[in-house]
């Protein structure tokens, strides 16, 4: 009678979970410890690669070339993600806020139309942005040029002072979809009762939003800010197709993915430094963590779920 | 009925996809290269050429992003899927390669007695005992110009850097061509187009790229600062917006007929020939005074190497021979004219643009673009860096001196001279 107080091992738990955790330990954690363990190596000479512990974090903080390069790109990174949470989540909020009025006609075509970007490739989006803005052929200066407005227009990629909040701009353009698309989801999850005890109160048009709504989709917007942090972060793709890997002009546009290129692949006459191209990546993932971590202990505890 | 298709198809495909296989009987052999541009080139010209003396070997061309390329080689090699012939990019980007073990030593190549010393030097180790890519082409770098454009507004080719000016003066004054067509979004058009090409009149050509070697000379020196204010002068003859016009815009631009003179080099010949509808013309980047020695950029720009790890080594060795070959050079330059072939043969080409830029060699002195040899070796590495400081000084966000001041530092930072 003893057998019934045990429970059986439940193996069909780790058979299920088998797959997806080989998978991504495959592809994910080991390449990940690979890079974290790279960073502590160095190479001298042709062939000895030894263990250097932290002298390329050193190299990295350290060295004055080194550091101006490695704080740029981080203060370039920071401004992508300000511009992103300064435009792209307000936008996104008030689309999202428009698009699940009840009065909004053809809702759907614009949902779509304004999700389309998201899907598009980051390549063709650089390319198709270069030559919008492009001085001679561009669509933009020529249609400044019909309202004889020319004048205004300028080389937005290839000035240090614009080029940046450009391609930031761009990229809240494609992603704009995001934002919008969850919120959306989390306005049209709040139940009619909750509305209709509101109005029954007396709390309508903008102060329903405020008072009711905004506070039942925070946690919405809690989870679009640690996306977008995590994306700009990561970013590469677009400053690359955009403005090359020396993320012209004068490294203006130089992000922490394409400084990582540039240092872990090499460019043109420059070669590869696995070493401290990993300690640069390195460095992403502990920013990337804090910022994580930062969000899932301070904020997102505090944060106040409602139960309907 | 859709699964039976499916099936249909899938059992088709892998029928065929195994009877391809075992019918590539010949040894198939695959050339990386950063030459995109020369697609139809190697695949109308060069490549049937070899393979009808060669019917039993197959070459496949596959070239990729010329701004990628050392990126996504170094990439493959290192994860052994690189073809079996390397296009070599000159100097210590090819050397890291054959140090690395990545190429082989073709010292003993036959053929290779068909180049001088000199042709050989940017594929060779510091000590010139190992080769290993055999020497294809050289780029002579100077200005394009649209001679319609140039009868039309009367003006004379310029030879010195005042007469250069005023024909640009005379161009923006007009109105009807953008006088220069440049942009230094890419940045490479301003440092390689701007400060390599009219550069080596002010350092001398060799004399001034061996002493910046030595330790001689530093990049801070008048000779070396004043190609950039030269530079800086350049700003107010570039199109509208030059600071987001990229390279093929400058491109277009000139093909279009829309801009007068194109500073550039010989590569670009063979891409406009069958783009222009005017009749270009060339000029050598003009000397300060008349009567100055002449200094030519004539680049050692492209070779071609094995991949040590080749598994058809003697079928690529059996291809490079014939690179090596007058028939080869032959072919390569009048195909491609404006690559000039480094063969000590004489190579007959046809292009008279071509004619115009190889005729330089006779009466100006050659040099080498001044930071690709050993200069670039370390971090921050100078061509790079010129890159970028060549375009902040035209868009004159940097002045020469700064610009020039920076990237000595930079060298000095790591670079000690050997004496």
């Amino acid at each position: 009678m003893t057998a019934t107080s045990k429970t059986p091992i439940r193996w069909h738990v780790a058979v299920f979970l088998a797959p997806a955790v080989l998978v991504y330990t495959a592809v994910m954690i080991v390449p990940l410890f690979g890079t974290l363990q790279l960073s502590l190596f160095n190479r001298s000479g042709q062939e000895a690669v030894f263990f250097a512990g932290l002298d390329n974090f050193r190299t990295l903080f350290f060295d004055p070339r080194w550091a101006a390069s490695f704080w740029n790109a981080l203060w370039n990174n920071t401004w992508f993600f300000i511009i992103h949470m300064l435009v792209q989540n307000p936008i996104g909020i008030a689309l999202a806020a428009l698009l699940s009025s009840p009065k909004l006609r053809f809702s759907a075509f614009y949902r779509t139309a304004i999700f389309i970007p998201t899907i598009l490739s980051f390549v063709i989006v650089g390319f198709a942005w270069k030559l919008i803005l492009s001085p001679l052929w561009g669509v933009a200066p020529n249609l400044l040029d019909l309202v004889g407005l020319k004048s205004l227009f300028a080389p937005w990629l290839g000035k240090e002072e614009y080029a940046l909040t450009t391609l930031g701009l761009i990229s809240v353009w494609q992603f704009i979809g995001i934002p919008m698309m969850l919120i959306y989801a989390a306005l049209l999850s709040i139940p009619d009762e909750v509305i209709e005890a509101a109005e029954c109160d007396g709390i309508t048009g903008m102060g329903q939003f405020w008072k009711i709504k905004l506070p039942l989709i925070l946690p919405a917007i809690g989870i679009i800010s640690i996306l977008t942090f995590v994306g700009n972060f990561n970013a590469f793709d677009l400053i690359y197709s955009a403005q090359g890997a020396l993320a012209g002009p004068s490294y203006s546009t130089d992000i922490l993915g394409t400084f990582l290129y540039r240092t872990f692949f090499g460019f043109q006459l420059q070669t590869g430094d696995p070493y401290m191209g990993s300690t640069i990546a390195s460095m992403m993932f502990f920013i990337i963590l804090t910022g994580v971590c930062l969000y899932l202990f301070a904020i997102q505890t505090r944060l106040r779920r409602y139960q309907f | 009925m859709i699964r039976t298709t499916l099936t249909g198809l899938l059992l088709a495909s892998s029928v065929l996809g195994t009877a391809g296989m075992a019918m590539a009987q010949d040894t198939t052999i695959t050339i990386e290269s950063w030459r995109n541009d020369d697609l139809p080139i190697w695949q109308e010209k060069l490549i049937p050429a070899f393979e009808a003396k060669h019917p039993d070997i197959k070459v496949v061309f596959s070239p990729s992003a010329p701004t990628e390329y050392n990126a996504a080689l170094n990439a493959k090699l290192d994860a052994g899927s690189a073809g079996d012939l390397i296009t070599c990019r000159p100097f210590d980007a090819s050397l890291e390669l054959y140090n690395k073990g990545h190429l082989a030593d073709l010292a003993d190549l036959p053929g290779m007695e068909n180049f001088s010393d000199v042709a050989k030097s940017a594929w060779t180790t510091d000590d010139g005992v190992h080769d290993f890519c055999v020497p294809m082409a050289s780029v002579i770098h100077g200005f394009i110009y649209n001679k319609d454009a140039f009868a039309a507004l009367g003006i004379e080719v310029p030879t010195t850097e005042a007469e250069f000016f005023a024909a640009l003066d005379k161009i923006k004054e007009d109105g009807t061509y953008i006088p220069m067509a440049m942009g230094t979004k890419d940045l490479w058009e301003a440092a390689t187009m701007g400060y390599q090409n009219i550069g080596p009149n002010y350092w001398k050509g060799e004399e001034g790229r061996n002493a910046l070697i030595k330790g001689e000379q530093k990049l801070t020196d008048p000779q070396w600062v004043e190609p950039y204010a030269t530079l800086a002068k350049w700003k107010d003859y570039l199109g509208d917006g030059f600071e987001a016009q990229s390279y093929p815009d400058s491109q277009n631009l000139f093909t279009l007929g829309r801009a007068a003179i194109y500073p550039s080099g010989s590569w670009e010949i063979s891409v406009f020939n069958p783009q222009v509808d005017f009749e270009m013309g060339a000029f050598a980047p003009p000397v300060k005074n008349a009567g100055d020695t002449c200094y030519i950029s004539d680049h050692n720009d492209i070779a071609i190497g094995l991949n040590s790890k080749s598994p058809n080594a003697e079928a690529a060795k059996t291809f490079l021979s014939w690179v090596a070959s007058p028939e080869f050079a032959t072919i390569y330059a009048n195909a491609l004219p404006g690559f000039f072939s480094l063969s000590s043969q004489p190579v007959k080409m046809e292009d008279p643009l071509a004619q115009e830029f190889v005729s330089w060699r006779d009466k100006c002195e050659s040099t080498i673009r001044s930071t690709y040899q050993i200069l670039s070796r370390g971090t921050p590495n100078l061509e790079n860096e010129t890159w970028v400081k060549s375009a902040n000084v035209i868009n004159g966000t940097e002045t020469p001196e700064a610009a020039a001041a920076e990237l000595q530092k930079g060298l000095d930072s790591w670079y000690k001279p050997a004496n």
